[in-house]
């Protein structure tokens, strides 16, 4: 396990511990509370697994009021809660503490509202992304974000992170399609924000809460927003001879005014080691990849891939197939969709990043960052979801060769200031939590980082919830009350005034 | 009267709030002014006026952004984009017309801290969908930012977000970068003429509920209909019946094979007609500006905007004709966005409504199942009488407060403006 600062234990919370599990149990009868330490084990990391703490205890709340007597409690107490949807965050959101009790959401697995005419569905966190979809796609119906976990991932989970998927572009995050929830605040205040009905009539607290990264409330329901599917789906897989043309081709759907269901770029150690592992066809003599996929009604999406498949070609693509059956179509996703495997398969360890850049710096990033790899001694593939701009790095590095780790970290956060130089994020999907929490104060100034940390104080002034994640530093929230008050005369004088 | 203070750049913007804040004297914050009539009044010693920090700062058609000023006009970001063949696809509506003010106003800071949206708010999305980031200065005298400029940003709070709709009450936007995306090549509406108000939900739930890709879902009672039809001219109200619209939008091609299935879905609830382009685009431009209950079409009136449940919108409108004799309505949204209108002065068929039917409304949205009612217009002693915006629960109202003592603790910011 790599070094990682996490806030002081309270080593009074260690000495109380039999207490705690005590008074947990009475909260959460039956199996609920999980204290032994081959029961903790599981929980110990999320999906970034060189971080890992066991937890001072597990609770599994089954209801909304066990949620909210076991947060009053521990606020009451002055002890730390980490909620747990699925653990498969990428970024440590779900890492324990070890004074603190981890809470986790799993057993709130049901739907419990599906509004056909409406067009929604309320279900409790635990429910799994594709879960949703499952649930409705017997009328012809889906959740629209797509995150790569969402067979395992939870909506809650979802709501924390904001999670994307392929489908960003054209049908928004997980803010832009979710409608409502049902939140617990750390004292125990159980809040409703959102409905079936669009738009809130105060301050837009849904903004704020989808992707708060677990530091704001526990989520015990959430109405989402489905769609009726695409009448129809077809993919075209383009090969290039260099990223410039992939990019410019990308530059180009966009100009043609075409927003297209998913774009994704693989380069050429992505493209191989995607082909070694489920020979979906890709050409191993190109140096980058483009899969576009248009859907929607049947006769537009024919209209659209000429259009895609035109400008490929007049960007030089050096191999160009446009899937006929809804069969080929998904083996052009297969091998993008296993990219990760596919890589873990060529490397002992992989690191997976996740950076924005504007779409047009594509091919100046790859070069810096091939030039980065040559100074680390270290192979990256990159995946990149070339619509929107996010870029999934994957840097290659065994953990059992002393120091590797270190490098391949260093080298990723390279990549990362890289993304916020040259006007993009530290972060497009997988969240800040503890892998990128130290690299904030590149993209952000400590104003930024205090307003965003205000927030964080109007639901939880203790700071009792989630802490240590998202921010390199939490200030007491009395602390960073104070204000800067200069009085006297308007410091501007010649402001215009009238 | 006012002191007025036109800041030229952020600086100059934060300089005078930070020095407010230390004087605690409250600001009116205002861009061009064109929503100042929405809301509580706002009584303040200092007026902020934002319009002199204007001007694109970036517009990148390939990367689908564009960042300015927040004082900039949004009528000259619509030109710049619609230049390139592009548009802020969530379609802001214009308030000028109904409130009785010009035509064509308002910055592009005002829409986001209002979170402006249209017709297409039910596909696309609102202001908020579509914001990107933002530079802003709290009440605190202090400038920060927040998002970017890419479309996938998790990185740190999304106060851009969180700042839209808070109506300039937490703090000052300078500097606003959106999502824009290409405008759509054409443009048709399927018109079904002649339904009941519940008949024509379901037939839009229908619409809605297709893969038809539908941008636009009105039901216009008859009255609502003649009037929007006069504003916009063509065939909408035509023999004084309801109009129930659906709007198709993008290739040629793809519009002609959707109007042909969304015929056919319909054909149940009755005669289906089309309208082309040319009658589509004012068409839903006054079904988004509210045209039906302009001042000059609906005098003596009050204007309520209702958010629910798309199909409970004619369950609010139900009880409302109930209420209060001489409401009417038009729905949007499905269903989910009701105006209704109410009498405010003494008519020939009744009697004013007083505090703006204040009462009968809440009592409305909340039978609907929950949902909010903003008053959009009424004379000022009526907005300064009456809560405007939906009166929240205790836990979320004591939230509001204190995100707002966050933000801007000594209350400087167009105080009572929300309330």
């Amino acid at each position: 396990m790599t070094a990682l600062r996490m806030p002081e234990p309270d080593a009074g919370v260690f000495a109380r511990r039999a207490e705690i599990v005590r008074r947990l149990g009475e909260i959460v009868p039956g199996e609920g509370v999980i204290a032994d330490a081959r029961g903790l084990a599981p929980y110990e990391s999320d999906g970034v697994t060189v971080y890992a703490q066991a937890p001072l205890v597990v609770v599994l709340p089954e209801t909304v009021e066990q949620v909210s007597r076991v947060l009053a409690y521990c606020h009451q107490e002055g002890i730390k809660v980490v909620p747990r949807g699925a653990g498969t965050s990428l970024s440590g959101g779900a890492l324990p503490l070890a004074d603190g009790v981890l809470m986790s959401m799993m057993k709130f697995n049901r739907v419990l509202d599906i509004d056909f005419p409406n067009r929604c569905a309320v279900v409790q966190p635990g429910v799994t992304n594709l879960g949703i979809t499952r649930a409705v796609e017997h009328e012809g119906f889906y959740y629209a974000p797509d995150p790569s976990s969402q067979i395992a991932c939870s909506i809650g989970g979802n709501v924390a992170e904001n999670s994307g998927g392929v489908h960003c572009l054209k049908y928004g995050l997980t803010t832009n399609n979710v409608l409502g929830v049902e939140m617990v605040l750390m004292d125990g205040t159980v809040l409703r924000i959102g409905g079936k009905h669009l738009d809130s009539p105060g301050y837009d607290l849904m903004g704020l809460i989808v992707g708060s990264e677990g530091l704001l409330g526990v989520v015990t329901e959430v109405t989402v927003r489905i769609l009726r599917a695409p009448e129809t789906a077809r993919a075209v897989l383009v090969g290039f001879n260099s990223s410039e043309a992939g990019g410019q081709t990308v530059a180009d759907i966009i100009a043609a005014g075409i927003i297209p269901g998913g774009m994704e770029m693989m380069d050429r150690p992505a493209i191989h080691a995607a082909e070694d592992f489920v020979h979906a066809g890709y050409p191993r003599d190109a140096e980058a990849l483009l899969i576009v996929e248009l859907d929607g009604p049947a006769a537009e999406v024919s209209h659209l891939i000429e259009r895609v498949a035109e400008i490929a070609r007049g960007n030089g693509c050096v191999d160009l197939r446009v899937s006929n059956s809804d069969a080929e179509r998904l083996v052009f996703w297969a091998g993008r969709k296993a990219a990760f495997p596919a890589v873990g398969r060529i490397s002992p360890d992989y690191l997976c990043m996740d950076g924005t850049i504007p779409r047009k710096e594509l091919p100046h990033v790859l070069a810096r960052m091939r030039a980065m790899g040559e100074h680390y001694g270290l192979r990256c593939a990159n995946v990149f979801h070339a619509g929107d701009g996010n870029l999934h790095p994957l840097i290659l590095f065994d953990a059992n060769v002393p120091g590797e780790l270190d490098k391949a970290e260093a080298f990723g956060a390279d990549i990362l200031r890289l993304c916020v130089e040259v006007g993009g994020c530290l972060t497009g999907e997988h969240g800040v939590g503890v892998e990128k929490r130290d690299l904030m104060p590149a993209m952000f100034d400590e104003i930024d980082l205090a307003h965003q940390i205000r927030v964080k104080c109007a639901f939880d002034p203790k700071q009792l919830l989630n802490p240590g994640k998202v921010f390199p530093q939490l200030h007491r929230c009395a602390e960073l009350g104070r204000l800067h008050v200069q009085r006297g005369a308007l410091p501007h004088p010649d402001i215009p005034r009238f | 009267m006012a002191e007025t203070y036109a800041p030229r750049d952020a600086d100059e913007t934060r300089a005078f709030l930070a020095w407010a804040m230390a004087e605690e004297k409250p600001v009116e914050v205002i861009g061009q002014g064109s929503k100042r009539a929405i809301g509580r009044p706002v009584q303040a010693e200092l007026t902020l006026d934002l319009s002199g920090l204007s001007g694109i700062t970036l517009y990148e058609p390939e990367e689908l952004v564009l960042s300015a000023r927040a004082g900039t006009p949004v009528a000259e970001i619509e030109a710049a984009v619609a230049a390139r063949g592009q548009e802020l696809a969530f379609e802001p509506m214009d308030y000028g017309p109904v409130l009785g003010t010009a035509p064509g106003l308002g910055t592009i800071g005002g829409l986001l801290a209002t979170n402006l949206a249209g017709p297409r708010r039910i596909s696309k999305g609102a202001a908020r969908d579509h914001v990107l980031g933002i530079k802003a200065v709290s009440g605190r005298g202090e400038a920060f930012k927040s998002g970017g400029r890419v479309v996938k940003n998790v990185t740190g709070y999304d106060l851009a977000r969180g700042l839209s709709g808070s109506w300039g009450t937490l703090a000052v936007l300078t500097e606003v970068t959106f999502k824009v995306l290409p405008r759509a090549e054409a443009c048709e509406t399927i018109l079904l003429p002649g339904l009941d108000d519940r008949r024509a939900i379901a037939a839009l739930a229908a619409a809605m509920g297709s893969s038809t890709e539908v941008s636009g879902a009105a039901h216009l009672p008859a009255d609502a209909a003649v009037a929007i039809g006069g504003a916009a001219g063509g065939a909408v109200g035509r023999n004084g019946q309801s109009a129930t619209i659906v709007r198709l939008e993008g290739v040629p091609v793809s519009i002609a094979h959707r109007a042909d299935s969304l015929s056919r879905l319909l054909a149940p609830f009755g005669r289906v007609e089309r309208l082309g382009g040319a009658e589509s685009e004012p068409l839903w431009r006054a079904v988004r500006d509210v045209a039906a209950f302009t001042p000059d079409r609906a005098p003596g009136t009050v204007l309520w905007r209702v958010s629910v449940a798309p199909g409970e919108g004619p369950s609010v409108v139900a009880a409302m004709a109930k209420a209060v004799p001489g409401s009417r309505a038009y729905y949007d949204w499905q269903g989910g966005l009701v105006w209704l209108c109410l009498p405010a002065a003494p008519t020939g068929t009744g009697a004013a409504v007083p505090e703006a039917g204040v009462g009968p409304v809440r009592r409305a949205v909340a039978a609907a199942g929950g949902g909010h009612a903003t008053l959009i217009r009424a004379d000022a002693a009526t907005r300064a009488a009456v809560p405007v915006f939906e009166p929240q629960p205790a836990p979320l109202a004591a939230l509001a407060e204190r995100l707002k003592a966050q933000f801007d603790p000594k209350g400087i910011l167009n105080p009572g403006r929300m309330a």
